[in-house]
């Protein structure tokens, strides 16, 4: 059995309540933080514990905290990243929803370590009623005392606001999280200087992932030490994995870093398997944005060794034969999918959302649309195959923000991978789509 | 009265003088401009905008633009900016109930795409249209953060999940017999999964 930190009490009846998570064990972390460690002694257990930010980069939570510039008589925030729209990805507005008490007492506790006395939690604008649920509970958390002035009797006092948004992909980059928060168009900035030295409203400020603060609670009670030893090396605790597509048994699953991808798909425990008994042909492990990879290269590495869900084997081989973890967005292709047809939709959907600041990721991702596009139509030619390498080639690394990377990356992938399922196509004139929704309903007739 | 605000409807000066929200909303938004320091109010502006866009028939005239920006202290073509930027706020007319289909990959695994054509030939209109009693608008949108529970709609605040056409049916019909406007503001959100 895996062990569960942050779903531990998912099934509780009125978990999303302040008594009954309490009565679970809930802001036990305020407690021993506020009371017995300084704000330096919380930083340095979460750098312990090795923690590595869940929103998709997986950089280590600790060191970034330790970044943050602490300039006399300047307010420094804490916001709380809970934008939530990588494709493929749900896990956050479960937590929030579920158990939105865990959330705020990571806030406490991060906000604390930080020196933020005011801290935002930024939602998408789509889950206005998970702001409801979140607001409700903060009512509560302040009518008890967790929030506002002097908590627990201590001198460290703390407002938590929930920011809604209001649609747009690239408000889940940092720094265009803090433009929107500000009340602007979400265009990211160029850094440096980073958000740890002038973020919100130029003060230094720390942006995380919903999932990255509730997992300081969990942190703080048990000990850095102890944290790290759940997972394997630099892939410490647990992580929360949304599982969609064609399984038996979508949903957000909590596992312990280091179970082996094969685990995951077919256990009951888990995915329970391919549905309909199709075969697996694909799998996008990490969200949209990391590369696919073809059923023998997601189970296995390109060494024969059995691939496990951490940060380092989802990445063993580089981008020539692995990909990475991301926010855990595990999108599951059986193998009647039309791999061009799924890139169509992922080029799409980058070029809607593009902010349009670069011209590579603006004209880049609309150009990769249209020839995707002629691959459906059937008027696509072999050299259109050269031409959205070169033009995914162009954009990678040449952009204010990632997500010009993020638009190319699925793009390379899938040309690397299944590159005879395009030729297939430029030779043959044609096209042919399978209806998702009668192989769903009726899979006696498919 | 501040400037008048660059988009494609006119600015019409006569409607503007008539407008002003309701004393629930003034004191809503008062309290959203009290999250942030001094002087750093503009950050309202986007749940601002959520607001007005419940209180001005679901979406945004260059009157209400022009309005909020007093409402801010801040000029028209500020909000303006923002309000074309994000693909919550419309900038049309729209009718009472804005149906939002998602049409991100595993949506479409799950058959997303027959979705939103059963709605397009169940309401007689494409996507992007209104029907002409103005009930239902048709729009598509990108991941909803729904994906375990796909095929997924939006409809104001509510989520209605793994969707099959005779959901749908359901769902549809329970709003027109209802008849009335949902708003992202809604507090009576049902969540179908
Ligand atoms: C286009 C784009 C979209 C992103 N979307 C999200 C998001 O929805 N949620 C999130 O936590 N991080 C997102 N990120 C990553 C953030 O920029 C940032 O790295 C993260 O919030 C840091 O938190 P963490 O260290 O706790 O992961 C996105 C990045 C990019 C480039
Ligand atoms: S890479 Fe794309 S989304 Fe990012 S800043 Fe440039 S244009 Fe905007
Ligand atoms: S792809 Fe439709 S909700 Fe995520």
């Amino acid at each position: 059995m895996g062990r569960k930190l942050l779903l531990a009490h998912e099934n509780v009846p009125g978990i999303d309540r302040l008594d009954v998570y309490r009565a679970h064990g809930g802001y036990a972390s305020v407690e021993k933080a506020l009371k017995s460690m300084k704000p330096e002694d919380v930083v340095e257990e979460v750098k312990k514990s090795g923690l590595r930010g869940r929103g998709g980069a997986g950089f280590p939570t600790g060191l970034k905290w330790s970044f943050l510039a602490k300039p006399e008589g300047v307010p420094r925030y804490l916001v709380c990243n809970a934008d939530e729209s990588e494709p493929g990805t749900f896990k956050d507005r479960y937590l929030m929803e579920k158990i939105p008490h865990s959330l705020i007492e990571g806030m406490i506790v991060s906000s604390y370590a930080l020196g933020s006395n005011t801290s935002y939690i930024y939602i998408r604008g789509e889950y206005f009623y998970v702001s409801r649920i979140l607001e409700k509970a903060i009512q509560e958390a302040y009518e008890a005392g967790w929030l506002g002035k002097n908590i627990l009797g201590t001198d460290y006092s703390l407002d938590l606001y929930v920011q809604v948004g209001a649609g747009a992909y690239i408000c889940g980059e940092e720094t265009a999280l803090i433009e929107s928060l500000e009340g602007k168009r979400g265009n990211p900035r160029i850094k440096p200087p980073f958000p740890a030295v002038a973020g919100l409203w130029g003060c230094p400020t720390v942006v995380n992932n919903v999932e990255t603060i509730a997992a300081v609670a969990p942190i703080i009670n048990m000990g850095g030490e102890e944290y790290a030893k759940i997972g394997i090396g630099k892939s410490t605790g647990t992580k929360l994995i949304s599982a969609s597509g064609h399984i038996n048994k979508p949903g957000v699953y909590e596992i312990e870093l280091g179970l082996p991808v094969e685990e995951f798909i077919y256990s009951d425990q888990y995915c329970g398997g391919i549905r309909n008994g199709k075969k697996l042909k694909a799998v996008v492990a990490g969200g949209s944005s990391v590369p696919i990879l073809p059923a023998d290269l997601i189970l296995k590495t390109a060494k024969g060794e059995p691939r496990l869900m951490t940060y380092e084997s989802l990445f063993d081989g580089g981008f020539q034969s692995g990909t990475m973890l991301g926010s855990g967005g595990f999108i599951v292709m059986d193998e009647d999918t039309s791999i061009v047809k799924n890139l169509w939709n992922f080029t799409r959907f980058y070029h809607h959302e593009s902010c349009g600041q670069c011209s590579p990721c603006r004209e880049g991702t609309g150009w990769m649309e249209k020839i995707l596009h002629k691959f459906l139509e059937g008027t696509a030619n072999l050299s259109d195959i050269d031409l959205l390498w070169d033009i995914q080639s162009k954009i990678e690394g040449k952009t204010i923000c990632p997500l010009g990377d993020a638009a190319a990356w699925p793009v390379a992938s899938a040309i690397r991978h299944f590159k005879q399922e395009f030729e297939e196509i430029a030779k043959s004139k044609k096209f042919k789509d399978v209806s998702h929704y009668e192989r769903l309903h009726k899979p006696a007739m498919a | 009265m501040g400037a008048q605000i660059h988009g494609t409807l006119e600015f019409n000066a006569e409607k503007r003088k008539d407008i002003r929200f309701s004393e629930e909303a003034l004191k809503e938004i008062e309290k959203i401009k009290s999250r942030y320091p001094q002087g750093k109010q503009k950050s309202a502006l986007i749940p601002v905008l959520h607001i007005a866009q419940a209180e001005n028939d679901g979406w945004l005239s260059p009157e209400v633009m022009d309005y909020v920006a007093s409402l801010l202290n801040i000029q028209p073509i500020e909000v303006f900016e923002v309000a074309s930027f994000y693909t919550m706020f419309n900038l049309k007319p729209v009718g009472k109930c804005v149906i939002e289909v998602c049409r991100t990959s595993s949506c479409w695994l799950l058959g997303a795409e027959d979705i939103i054509k059963y709605i397009e030939k169940k309401l007689g209109i494409k996507e992007g249209q209104t029907t002409p009693d103005g009930m239902f608008t048709l729009k598509t949108v990108e991941c909803l953060g729904s994906c375990g529970t796909a095929p997924v709609m939006q409809v104001g605040a509510s989520y209605h999940e793994n969707l099959t056409f005779e959901k749908v049916d359901k769902i549809l019909d329970k709003y027109r017999a209802e008849g009335r406007r949902r708003n992202y503001t809604d507090l009576d959100y049902e969540n179908t999964k």
